[in-house]
C-alpha cells in the first residue's frame, strides 16, 4: 500500500505549492502516472481519498494523466509498446531494452483560484 | 526539530529544501494555473541522494535486502555476519512493522544494529534511513546491509541511498515471483535464491525462475544459496567482497 504514501506526498506537495502562490484552496491538479510506475490505481483511488481528507486538495478534482509504456530494444534499436517490464522487443526478442516513458510519476500543474 | 533534514516532532516540512522553480499563467477563465512538474518521489529522491553521497564518502557499501516475509533476509544476514566476522566490517539496520527481533538476532551475532520499526508504513524510506544512520556513527570502509519490510511491492519504489539492491526469493516460493512481482526484480542488482536444501522437497523450478528474473532485468545478477546447509554461500561472500572497495 505504498499508494497511500504516495498520495501523502502528493498532499505535501501541492499544499508547499499553495503556500507559495498564497492559496487557500486548490481546484484542480493534474497528475502524470506512468502505467510502468508501480502505481496500482485502485489502490491509489482508496488511498486518495483518505489522505485528502481535512486538506487543501479535499474539494480539487483530480485528473490522471496515464503514460503508456514505451521501450527502446538495445539490440535492434527498435521502439515498442511495453505493457509489462518483462515485454521482450517483438522484433528480435531481446530483453535487453530501456525504458523511454511510463515510469512518470509526477504533479504536472495545480489550478488556483485567483 | 532535527538539524540536518529540518523535521520536527509534529511535522515533516522540508522548506530548506529547494524543489525547483515553477510558472504560472491565467488560464483565461481567471484562475491560475501553476506548473508544477514536481516528481511525486522527488524528496524521498533527494534524501536518498544524500545518503548515497555519505555511503560514497566514507566507502560503506550500503546493500538494501529485499523479498517477501520469510524469504529468509535475517537467517542469510546471521550467518553472513558470523561467517564474515574479522574480515570486514558490518553494521545492519532492520526495517519491520513492529518488534525488535530481528535486531536481537543480530545483536546476537556481534554486529552493530539499529532497529526501524514503521508501524502500518509497508515499506523503508530515504528519510528513515538517515535518521537511523545518524545514529549509528558507521565506520569508513564497512559493510552497511539494511534490512528492508518483507514486501515485494512496496519498498521497489524507494530508493535508500544504496549502493546495491539484493532481492531474496526462496524455493518454497512460486519460481513465478519474477513475473508477478516485476517492479522489484527490475530495480534489483543481484537475485538470491534462498533455501536451495529444500529443492529435494518442493515443486520449484530453478531454471524457470532465472529464466523469469532475466526478462524482467536481464542484467541481475543470481546466486543460488542455503544458510542451512551453507551451499553456495562462498559465491554470496564472493559477490560481497568484489563490491567492496580496497580504500585507497
Amino acid at each position: 500500500m505504498h499508494e497511500l504514501s504516495i498520495a501523502m506526498s502528493i498532499v505535501d506537495l501541492a499544499a508547499e505549492q499553495a503556500a507559495k502562490h498564497e492559496a487557500l484552496e486548490i481546484e484542480e491538479i493534474e497528475l502524470d502516472i506512468g502505467c510502468l510506475s508501480g502505481v496500482e490505481m485502485d489502490s491509489f483511488d482508496f488511498a486518495w481519498r483518505q489522505a485528502v481528507k481535512r486538506t487543501i486538495l479535499e474539494n480539487a478534482i483530480r485528473k490522471v494523466n496515464r503514460i503508456e509504456g514505451k521501450a527502446h530494444c538495445l539490440e535492434c534499436g527498435c521502439n515498442f509498446d511495453m505493457h509489462h517490464l518483462y515485454d521482450s522487443c517483438p522484433d528480435c526478442n531481446s530483453h535487453f531494452s530501456e525504458i523511454l516513458s511510463g515510469k512518470e510519476l509526477k504533479v504536472r500543474s495545480l489550478v488556483l483560484p485567483d | 526539530m532535527c538539524a540536518t533534514c529540518g523535521c520536527g516532532p509534529s511535522s515533516h516540512d522540508h522548506q530548506d529544501h529547494e524543489h525547483g522553480h515553477d510558472h504560472s499563467h491565467q488560464n483565461g477563465k481567471g484562475k491560475k494555473v501553476i506548473d508544477v512538474e514536481q516528481d511525486i518521489l522527488h524528496e524521498n529522491n533527494l534524501l536518498a541522494e544524500r545518503n548515497r553521497g555519505f555511503f560514497e564518502g566514507r566507502n560503506i557499501l550500503a546493500i538494501n535486502l529485499v523479498s517477501s516475509p520469510g524469504s529468509g533476509k535475517t537467517s542469510l544476514l546471521e550467518r553472513t555476519l558470523t561467517d564474515l566476522k574479522g574480515e570486514l566490517e558490518f553494521a545492519v539496520i532492520e526495517g519491520d512493522q513492529q518488534t525488535a527481533n530481528d535486531a536481537d538476532r543480530i545483536h546476537a551475532t556481534g554486529t552493530k544494529v539499529t532497529q526501524i520499526n514503521t508501524g502500518k508504513g509497508c515499506h523503508l524510506d530515504a528519510h528513515m534511513v538517515l535518521h537511523a544512520v545518524q545514529g549509528m556513527k558507521l565506520k569508513a570502509d564497512s559493510v552497511l546491509f539494511i534490512e528492508n519490510v518483507g514486501n515485494l511491492v512496496c519498498p521497489a519504489m524507494f530508493d535508500l541511498g544504496e549502493k546495491e539492491r539484493a532481492v531474496v526469493i526462496s524455493v518454497t516460493e512460486g519460481e513465478d515471483k519474477p513475473l508477478k512481482y516485476p517492479d522489484m526484480f527490475h530495480s534489483s542488482t543481484l537475485c538470491i535464491i534462498n533455501k536451495t536444501d529444500l529443492l529435494p522437497y518442493v515443486k520449484f523450478d530453478v531454471e524457470k525462475a532465472k529464466e523469469y528474473a532475466r526478462k524482467v532485468n536481464p542484467s541481475l545478477e543470481i546466486i543460488e544459496l542455503s544458510c542451512t546447509s551453507g551451499e553456495g554461500m562462498q559465491l554470496w561472500y564472493d559477490w560481497l567482497k568484489s563490491k567492496v572497495l580496497t580504500p585507497a
